[in-house]
């Protein structure tokens, strides 16, 4: 049972990665008992199993999945949201009002108009259906304010870290918080628009480095320089003054 | 009109832009070319010049065209004005439509259409400058486009066409030997799986010259195909490359 790549190798769709017993595991497919890549990205063995960690793809909906959405359409019943993904989301209206909904009554631009941005979760979704939103969570709503910032939704993972270490890491040395979407969107709230700066520059840096090693040291070292480039300069704005 | 112009082979076996029989022109591949596009690729075959952008998966509209079991493939082959030495017309030809439906079924194979039903991927290939042998440099281009927007794919799809030159069977024909010479085969090849998507033939061949086209335009298929996987990877080695 030969496999043609190592471990965390760059790999093309059609790249013969295994021959064998193994099993297709994500962004792979089998043919003829033959591993093939189906997409562009990073190879992983897990026992038997061939993954292809991707490098670039688009949001596939997840029952459970945390996302951030903008409203593009206000509906008789609902609003379609866009998720970032092929397909639209669906959020009702008796999910946001819970209380009973009348048409005639509630005018629902009021409470969500278009362009509006809502943190949600997936609780319903088939090949056959479009993904059902709730917002009937702590945490879910309409965002009020603070950044939003858009990554590739394969480096979600990357981002949090193992057991979440690189983006507690983020949380505390920025002070800012963050909310992180399972399709790609990341929502930073900070008491100041530095700070969330700060953070948003950390993130895209993950972004670009998400395949590299000791990145999360490497990341906190960043920001603590930024922080003290940043005190530097206020400490020389604010001398003149004294 | 082929006895007024001189010989499209010389004494030497070179051709009339200095190539040998077997020889493909320079290709200049770029992938993510469009900074705005889900995925971009970028082909000079020659004197070729060709854009290909994809955008999706996305929701589709008209929303009834949608297929409840596979997602829908949309392409549009078009050649710029300008691309050719008499102005085009903009609007779509005959043949336009033709090669957009052909390119189409030549890149249907490759993908995972099944697993995303109800959406469509958009496909608009640009043709600025056109000199033989565009669709396909066109379907080279598009499969390294859908690769880049992070489509599954099966193979990548590689597409050369060989033909007959002054009674010599030659690969990857330019404008003048394709309107001089008396056949054109053109081939697309998903190499590691060895199976072709594309195979027209247009002109008289006998039945071991269209065996001879075949096999050289195979040949060119595998030698384009080591070209688009290298420029796919390149894009991401330069990441790599910051790590260490």
């Amino acid at each position: 049972m030969p496999t043609f790549f190592e471990r965390r190798q760059l790999v093309t769709p059609g790249d013969l990665i295994a021959e064998g017993e193994y099993i297709a595991g994500e962004n792979a497919y089998k043919e003829d008992n033959k591993i093939y890549a189906s997409r562009v990205g990073l190879v992983e063995y897990e026992n038997k199993r061939v993954n292809v960690v991707a490098l670039k793809a688009f949001y596939i909906p997840k029952v459970g999945d945390t996302v951030i959405g903008t409203v593009i359409e206000v509906g008789f019943n609902g609003w379609m949201v866009d998720i970032h993904s092929p397909y639209l989301a669906i959020l009702r209206a008796s999910d946001v009002l819970s209380r009973p909904f009348k048409p005639q009554r509630d005018d629902l631009s009021e409470v969500l108009n278009v362009g509006d941005l809502v943190i949600a979760k997936i609780v319903a979704y088939d090949r056959a259906h479009d993904p059902q939103l709730t917002v009937g969570e702590p945490g879910l709503g309409k965002i009020t304010r603070g950044q939003v910032i858009k990554i590739t939704p394969t480096k979600i993972p990357r981002l949090i870290g193992r057991k979440g270490s690189m983006i507690s890491m983020i949380k505390q040395e920025t002070g800012c918080h963050i909310i992180i979407g399972h399709n790609g969107i990341v929502l930073i709230t900070g008491k100041r628009l530095e700070d969330e700066q700060l953070a948003m520059m950390a993130i895209h840096k993950i972004e670009e480095e998400s395949h590299t090693t000791g990145l999360t040291d490497r990341i906190a070292q960043l920001i603590k320089k930024e922080k003290e480039k940043a005190k530097q300069k206020e400490e020389i704005k604010s001398e003149p003054k004294t | 009109m082929s006895q007024k112009l001189e010989k499209l082979i010389d004494k030497k076996g070179l051709r009339l832009d200095g190539r040998k029989l077997d020889e493909l022109r320079s290709i200049k591949i770029e992938v993510g070319a469009l900074s705005n596009a889900d995925g971009s690729a970028y082909i000079q075959q020659g004197k070729n010049k060709i854009l290909a952008a994809v955008y999706g998966p996305k929701e589709l509209h008209p929303k009834h065209l949608a297929l409840p079991d596979r997602m829908v493939l949309r392409c549009r082959y078009h050649m710029a004005p300008f691309s050719v030495q008499e102005r085009k017309s903009p609007a779509p030809s005959r043949r336009e439509i033709e090669l957009s439906k052909v390119i189409r079924e030549a890149l249907e194979p490759s993908i995972f259409i099944e697993y995303y039903p109800r959406t469509s991927i958009d496909l608009f290939i640009e043709v600025l400058q056109a000199d033989g042998g565009t669709r396909c440099a066109s379907i080279t281009a598009a499969s390294l486009a859908l690769a880049d927007a992070g489509i599954p794919m099966r193979d990548l799809v590689a597409s050369c066409a060989a033909g007959k030159v002054d009674d010599t069977i030659v690969l990857d024909l330019m404008d003048t030997e394709d309107k001089v010479g008396t056949a054109d085969v053109p081939v697309a090849l998903m190499p590691n799986l060895n199976a072709i998507t594309l195979l027209q033939m247009d002109g008289i061949l006998t039945l071991e010259e269209f065996e001879k086209a075949v096999n050289l335009a195979l040949e060119g298929c595998r030698k384009i195909y080591t070209m688009q996987k290298e420029t796919l990877k390149a894009k991401y080695i330069g990441v790599k490359e910051v790590e260490e």
